[in-house]
């Protein structure tokens, strides 16, 4: 039982989370620690499909951890820092690609989406109630008429009587 | 108009099939360079071969060359290595970077598998591939005369790769020049 608990204890430890790289970068301020940390979560890995440099542990991502640990020591701005690592591997590697004339359809086709596909509910919506409105017209006249033909035959019936 | 409610959504539907039909099969891994059309980036560092020679971008202008990227360390390497000796032995203007390496065990590779390089830039911290946007190997450049860059391949070169990618750029580059 006491072995049990150990390792349920240890299990528990383990799964702790663990940053990826102990990279041991000093800085001058905890601010500039706080710049390469966002930063390092906003540039993507070349190597790895999907994961930032912060997290992963291929050579590229060190080798791009410390590039931007030695711009932010020179003193480089933020907008700088990606800017160096996008003239090197491309758009790619930012998490927020500028707005530039490849990239439109990344950003704007999705909205583009949503409006063909609200125009298209609109229509659609628009072309029932009309079916709708026809819909009730006619039945408006079909009981229209009735009352008109019930009007009729009684007027009828009580001319015959009378006579 | 009530037809063309119910056409435009298939439409589109097939269209945006269409283009995304164009993106099955394309490696996502393999980027394109960010250095295309830019002169190659300036370095100075020791060829691997004489440590007491030391090679700038200066010395990749004049002839169309061929830039491989290449390491003990990439097992893919060894593999395109025969290939790379083959089209040296035809011709072919190789050069070798020999990227994050070690000088000894590079240069024992090189006894024992041939070298095709004409000369072999010894980039042992990595620093000229971090600037060329090199992020593993094998990776291939195609330099022209002016040492601009014109193409990244990543992974192998092989007969294919040569035929269909790289020979319609060399005869475009030879030309342009």
């Amino acid at each position: 039982m006491n072995k049990i608990l150990r390792f349920l204890i240890l299990i528990l430890f383990v799964n702790l989370p663990v940053s990826a790289s102990i990279d041991l970068y000093e800085f001058k301020d905890e601010e500039t620690r706080g710049r390469y940390t966002k930063l390092t979560k906003e540039l993507r890995c070349p190597k790895c499909q999907n994961q930032d440099i912060a997290d992963s542990n291929s050579p590229i991502s060190s080798d791009m951890r410390r590039e931007v640990h030695r711009l932010l020591l020179e003193g480089k701005e933020d907008s700088e820092v990606v800017d160096f690592m996008v003239e090197r591997f491309g758009e790619f590697v930012s998490y927020k690609p500028k707005v530039h004339s490849s990239t439109y359809l990344l950003w704007y086709g999705p909205w583009l989406l949503v409006f063909i596909g609200a125009l298209f509910i609109g229509l659609l919506i628009r072309s029932r109630s009309v079916s709708n409105a026809k819909e009730s017209d006619q039945a408006l006249e079909a009981n229209n008429k009735k009352n008109v033909e019930e009007l009729l035959s009684q007027y009828s019936k009580e001319n015959h009587k009378d006579k | 108009m009530q037809r063309w409610v119910y056409i435009t959504p298939l439409l589109i539907a097939i269209g945006l099939g269409a283009v995304l039909f164009t993106a099955l099969g394309k490696d996502p891994t393999k980027l394109e360079t960010a250095r295309l059309h830019d002169p190659l980036p300036a370095f100075s560092l020791p060829a691997l071969l004489d440590k007491s020679h030391t090679l700038t971008e200066q010395d990749l202008k004049g002839e169309l060359a061929l830039l491989n990227v290449w390491a003990t360390w990439c097992p893919s390497c060894q593999v395109e290595h025969e290939y790379l000796n083959e089209l040296s032995s035809r011709g072919v203007n190789i050069i070798g970077l020999n990227y994050k390496d070690e000088r000894v065990a590079a240069t024992r590779w090189l006894t024992k598998l041939g070298n095709p390089y004409k000369f072999i830039i010894y980039d042992e911290q990595g620093r000229l591939g971090f600037d060329l946007g090199v992020y593993g190997a094998p990776e291939t450049y195609l330099i022209d005369k002016q040492g601009t860059v014109r193409y990244r391949h990543v992974g192998v070169v092989n007969h294919q790769v040569w035929q269909g990618i790289f020979m319609p750029l060399i005869e475009k580059y030879q030309l342009n020049n």
